[in-house]
């Protein structure tokens, strides 16, 4: 978010853009306007109306009720009318605000699902969740204030001044002048109570990052007997916290009594300028009593709008940051509808490939590869060697910045990427599973494989004893990431996953770093099934894994340095001897 | 959360004295009415203008003594809360901090720290409403019924049948919408699960070409949620509606009743101006009255949930200074396994069965076996992260559970799995192990590690800052500073928990050498999932399904072992022992 300097409506961009929003709905939004200036009026009238009936009250025998009765059926039918008024735009209100931000909703998603890797790679995820949950969230409660409150709140305080300008000019010039003053009080506490709650958030912000790393890793505090230490440091923010604290909660506090004061002022002098009208004849003590009430109602919007507007801008704000997901560039579209021709043979190639993520950093320069159909390719090297990066180019994660990566001899560029990656297998070493059951994740790539199916791919990932004990078995709902798994077992499923729908080539990255070698020697067999016939990149930290392939590359700082057999590598001593040697080396 | 409330005892004087100044405004504020039917019965009526004038002086006399009795209030209020707040939090650490491994385990540090910042915040904001509000708002309702009593029964009774009327319809709108809204953040909830999935799996879904079907399911969850919020909506925006009709047909019904009072010469007219004044200031007072409670109600919650976790009694209890042991000199074992098994709570199967073994002062004994075979179970019964379930686990020829917590675990340098270090400086961090250290002994520390190149590649060397979580050091990084603050201890047992695995094989080499030549020659312990890492050890203890399949050196055990000459194959299959080949 770029804050632009002398900008006056900072936010007017987002404004026009939620305008546009609500363009689908203006008839309902006109219809509430109409309402709301209704409902206004009539709420305006009804202590007219009292203070008429008041007016026939004079004295003992002197109450006139062939006039009160009308006037008190008018009263009722004028407050059924302002509910039924205000029932209806509130809920036009309801359904305009949340359909809106529905729609806001469902195009920021729909972003999410078509932007680059690179976007969703370097933001933090909870950054964009909160871009489509609470950001949007704090932007319904604003709209929904907007609608209910600030319209009706500046229809009630322009309606009111009409209707005691008509009955009676003096006191409303009493009121206008002293209006002033409350939104200066209001004004004052707020701009001071503003750095107050400042210091206090900025206090309690501290605090809580010490207790999320102390309470968070407890257990290493207790392991170094770091408590005493810990309660101490706590104690001092704990101290200053409930001092900032203190003058936060009060100041803000002075709100209330401080409007309500001026409010009271406004009230006497009111009273005072009514009595003395109304001594002087020219005003009836019933309307001194509307005067009154609309005084108590003429003040409450002041102090509802500038919650409002403080709201509303909250809510601005919150919308800059979806439409800036929603704005953001996707990725470049597919080209046409070509598809990759199938089935895919597997011939890959690299050709002259040039890749960066970061211009200023070079990583990947002139690299060629060429892979025959069925070839098994090993990838090794150490971290941040270009491994990875090599995968997000064959899986057109990222595209090339120069070069072209090709399978079958087509550019992959030039087809679709569903076509493209729907010939891949792919397992990483994160191991992601959906919320779901244990069923819905297997068969995530072959949504119609039969249970025998699922369960043959099980047993060959030996994933099967494991899924067999689990409470509810292959409908055993996975929840919160897997967190009712250990990390080898996830990625045993991931395993299963692919085995279910062999694609023609397969990526595994560090597909068994998290199983023991035991069970992982166990698997080899079935991965050695899986990848007869299929082109496949095996990335792995643990070289013993990649002993078989056909051809290994040894990556260093973005080049292949080496290429080869396993036993023609050793015998060349190189970088690849140098890495094995380290795993026996003493 | 009323056992939380002795935290507040502290502030008796504001807790009393804060709802009372509120009363005192509230009282003022409920003569206004009368004030104002002076003016009418009195001032206009007999064209009085010093009676007026007077009058209107009294307003404003009250409005100022109102001032001052809120601020008052607000004050009181706000010391109190806070005080209680900060008091509490300070509490709520404290015992955290004494709170054993396995109740850690069971509680999860997530829901802690939740407790600790919002649910605190939470209470907070509700002590400091109560303090202000739960009084006065009934106190306004009841007085001004009190009040249109004294100014002519009869009508008042307008009033005696609003109130019920309205309260029961303010209480079933908001207690109908609870539920709602709960309803309502459980579809916000599933929004937000599809959003983050959808970040978190991206590459897999992308891989699966899941896009559409993500994109249907998260329109169905968002189609949901509106549903869900145009609901209650429409629910709570009955509200205003209907308090409007009835409170104006309150108004119509005390108009009547007083017109025929007047009439009959029993209520003046200022007396039914009054009267509608307090009919109005009702209906705002039931409204907050009805939002706090709801907001009481979210404190209490709350605060019984700091109350649980304030319940918890620590699992494990030391003894003190007085009934402590001290190490036996003259032991000759470090560490004794008796007949040790372990069951977690809460976990069906034991973790350990039947350990048992001795280890010497000064061995390196490695620890062997697959994932979940209990490896790291067995390391944390040494410090006594968690007690053993059976038999008994002795440290230097007395049992753990005779020492006192700090002269245990001060004789123990641990070097977690994770490696887990802390916003400060690379110096604080590693002071962790001894407050006193050297910066000699430090760097002792450091070399050992193989941590100084970490340092050395960084601004200001030790003086380096470290990030909340570590993030600016690489994962490798991390590992070898967090052993370096286990060595700074130079403990006489040190326990390394699977802690070389970010390392590379070189580097993971190169500190086992160096180790074997620190001073004092700890006893050292080694879990590890490579048998290139262990193969040294002057005993290797093979686990498997929480049980002790094998006891010995790497030779013996490849003989005799079965799981360990499967571990051992599995990582060295086709070059049977012929490492010293390959060192190139």
């Amino acid at each position: 978010m770029r804050k632009e300097a002398g900008t006056h409506l900072p936010h007017s961009s987002a404004l026009r853009k939620v305008l546009h929003y609500l363009r689908h709905y203006r008839i309902r939004l006109a219809l509430s306007v109409l309402f709301a200036a209704l409902s206004v009026a009539l709420t305006l009238y009804i202590p007219l109306l009292i203070g008429g009936a008041i007016d026939c009250i004079i004295g003992k025998g002197a109450v006139d009720f062939g006039r009160i009765v009308p006037i008190l059926a008018k009263i009722g039918v004028c407050a059924a009318a302002t509910a039924l008024l205000q029932w209806t735009m509130n809920i036009l209100n309801n359904k305009i605000t949340y359909e809106v931000v529905r729609d806001i909703r469902g195009d920021a998603f729909a972003k999410i699902e078509i932007l680059p890797l690179k976007y969703i790679d370097s933001h933090a995820y909870g950054d964009i969740v909160s871009r489509v949950t609470a950001d949007v969230d704090q932007l319904a409660d604003g709209l929904l204030m907007g609608f209910t409150q600030l319209f009706t709140g500046v229809m009630t305080i322009l309606g009111t001044l009409i209707f005691m300008m008509l009955l009676h000019p003096g006191i409303t010039a009493v009121v206008m002048v002293m209006t002033p003053i409350s939104l200066f009080v209001a004004k004052f506490i707020s701009t001071h109570t503003h750095s107050m709650f400042r210091l206090q958030s900025e206090t309690r912000g501290e605090q809580t990052a010490l207790i999320d790393e102390m309470v968070n890793h407890q257990k290493v505090v207790q392991a170094f007997g770091h408590e005493e230490a810990n309660l101490e440091t706590f104690e001092e923010i704990n101290d200053r916290l409930s001092r900032y604290s203190l003058r936060a909660t009060f100041f803000s506090s002075l709100t209330n009594p401080g409007t309500r004061f001026v409010n009271n002022l406004v009230y006497a002098a009111v009273a005072l300028a009514g009595a003395f009208a109304a001594i002087n004849g020219s005003v009836t003590p019933g309307l001194l009593s509307s005067f009154l009430s609309y005084v108590n109602q003429y003040t409450k919007p002041f102090n509802e709008i500038s919650g409002v507007i403080t709201e509303l801008q909250n809510a601005l704000t919150c919308a800059e940051r979806v439409f800036e997901l929603i704005d953001e560039r996707p990725q470049v579209s597919d080209a046409m509808n070509a598809e990759l021709s199938l089935p895919v043979n597997g011939a890959v190639s690299l050709e002259n490939v040039h890749f960066s993520y970061d211009p200023l950093v070079r990583l990947i320069e002139g690299l060629y590869l060429t892979v025959q159909p069925g070839q098994r390719v090993a990838i090794v090297g150490p971290t941040g060697c270009g491994k990875t990066t090599l995968i997000n180019l064959l899986m057109r994660f990222y595209d090339v910045n120069d070069g072209c990566v090709q399978v079958d001899g087509q550019d992959i560029r030039s087809v679709t990427r569903s076509s493209l990656r729907r010939s891949y297998g792919m397992v990483l070493q994160e191991t992601w599973l959906k919320n779901g059951t244990v069923r819905e994740n297997l068969c995530m790539g072959k949504p119609d494989a039969t249970e025998e199916e699922m369960i043959t791919a099980a047993k060959a990932s030996h994933a099967h004893s494991f899924i067999k004990r689990l409470p509810d078995g292959y409908d055993t709902l996975i929840a919160g990431d897997g967190e009712n798994l250990s990390q080898g077992q996830k990625q045993l499923l991931c395993i299963a996953r692919v085995m279910l729908c062999l694609p023609p080539m397969l990526i595994l990255d560090e597909a068994t770093s998290s199983i023991d070698t035991r069970t992982e020697l166990k698997i080899q067999d079935a991965f050695a099934n899986m990848m007869k016939g299929r082109t496949s990149f095996v990335v792995a930290h643990r070289l013993s894994t990649v002993r078989d392939a056909d051809v290994i590359l040894v990556m260093k700082d973005g080049h292949i340095i080496e290429q080869g057999h396993h036993d023609t590598l050793l015998q060349k001593g190189g970088f690849y001897a140098e890495l094995y040697g380290s795993q026996f080396d003493e | 959360m009323f056992q939380l409330l002795k935290y507040l005892s502290d502030y008796k004087k504001e807790s009393i004295f804060g709802p009372l100044f509120k009363l005192l405004e509230a009282s003022f504020e409920l003569m206004v009415p009368l004030v104002v039917a002076a003016i009418i019965d009195k001032g206009i009526a007999n064209a009085d203008k010093g009676m007026t004038v007077k009058m209107c002086l009294l307003l404003l006399l009250l409005g100022v003594v109102g001032l001052i009795s809120s601020v008052t209030a607000q004050y009181f209020a706000a010391k109190a809360a806070v005080g209680f707040a900060a008091k509490v939090r300070k509490v709520l650490f404290a015992h955290i901090q004494t709170l054993s491994y396995s109740d850690l385990d069971t509680l999860g540090t997530t829901t802690l720290v939740t407790r600790m910042t919002s649910d605190m915040n939470q209470v907070q904001y509700g002590v400091n409403m109560t303090l202000r509000l739960l009084l006065r708002s009934p106190f306004v309702v009841f007085g001004a019924m009190i009040m249109a009593f004294t100014v002519d029964a009869k009508a008042a009774f307008t009033f005696v049948v609003t109130i019920p009327v309205l309260t029961a319809v303010v209480f079933t709108i908001m207690l109908m919408c609870i539920p709602l809204y709960r309803q309502v953040q459980e579809k916000l909830d599933r929004v937000v699960l599809s959003t983050r999935e959808n970040l978190t799996g991206v590459r897999v879904i992308r891989a699966f070409c899941k896009e559409k079907e993500e994109r249907e399911i998260f329109e169905h969850r968002n189609g949901e949620l509106t549903e869900a919020q145009k609901f209650v909506g429409r629910i709570s925006a009955l509200m205003n509606p209907v308090t409007y009709i009835i409170i104006n047909t309150a108004v119509m019904v005390l108009i009547y009743i007083g017109a025929l009072r007047v009439n009959r010469g029993l209520l003046t007219q200022g007396g039914v101006v009054a009267l509608y004044n307090y009919m109005s200031q009702i209906l705002v007072e039931l409204i907050k009255l009805a939002n706090l409670i709801i907001s009481v109600t979210k404190s209490v919650a709350c605060g019984n949930r700091i109350q649980a976790v304030l319940e918890i009694s620590p699992g494990m209890t030391f003894p003190d200074e007085t009934q402590a042991k001290k190490g036996d000199p003259t032991s000759v074992y470090a560490v004794e396994f008796r007949h040790a098994s372990l069951c977690y709570p809460n976990a069906g199967e034991h973790s350990l069965t039947d350990v048992n073994f001795r280890v010497k002062k000064g061995e390196t004994v490695g620890v062997i076996g697959g994932t979940g075979s209990g490896k790291t179970s067995l390391v944390n019964l040494i410090p006594r992260f968690y007690d053993v379930t059976d038999g008994e686990i002795l440290v230097d020829g007395v049992n753990v559970k005779k020492y006192t917590k700090s002269a245990l675990r001060e004789k123990i340098g641990v070097v977690p799995q994770k490696a887990v270090l802390f916003k400060g400086t690379i110096r604080d961090n590693l002071r962790w192990g001894n407050a006193n250290a050297s910066d000699e002994d430090i760097l002792a520390a450091v070399t050992t590690a193989q941590a100084t190149e970490v340092i050395a590649g960084k601004k200001g060397g030790l003086d380096y800052e470290i990030t909340q979580g570590g993030s600016n050091l690489s994962g490798g990084q991390r590992q070898r500073l967090t052993i370096a603050r286990a060595l700074v201890r130079k403990p006489s047992i040190l326990i390394l928990d699977d802690s070389a695995s970010a390392l590379d094989y070189a580097t993971d080499a190169a500190l086992r050498k160096a180790m074997r030549q620190t001073e004092g020659h700890p006893t050292v312990f080694i879990v590890s999932q490579r048998t290139a890492s262990i193969r040294h050890a002057d005993k290797i203890v093979v686990l498997d399904d929480g049980k002790m399949v094998g006891l010995g050196t790497h030779e013996t055990l490849l003989q005799n072992c079965e799981v360990y000459r499967e571990i051992y194959d599995s990582q060295f299959k086709q070059e049977p022992v012929q490492g010293g080949v390959n060192r190139a």
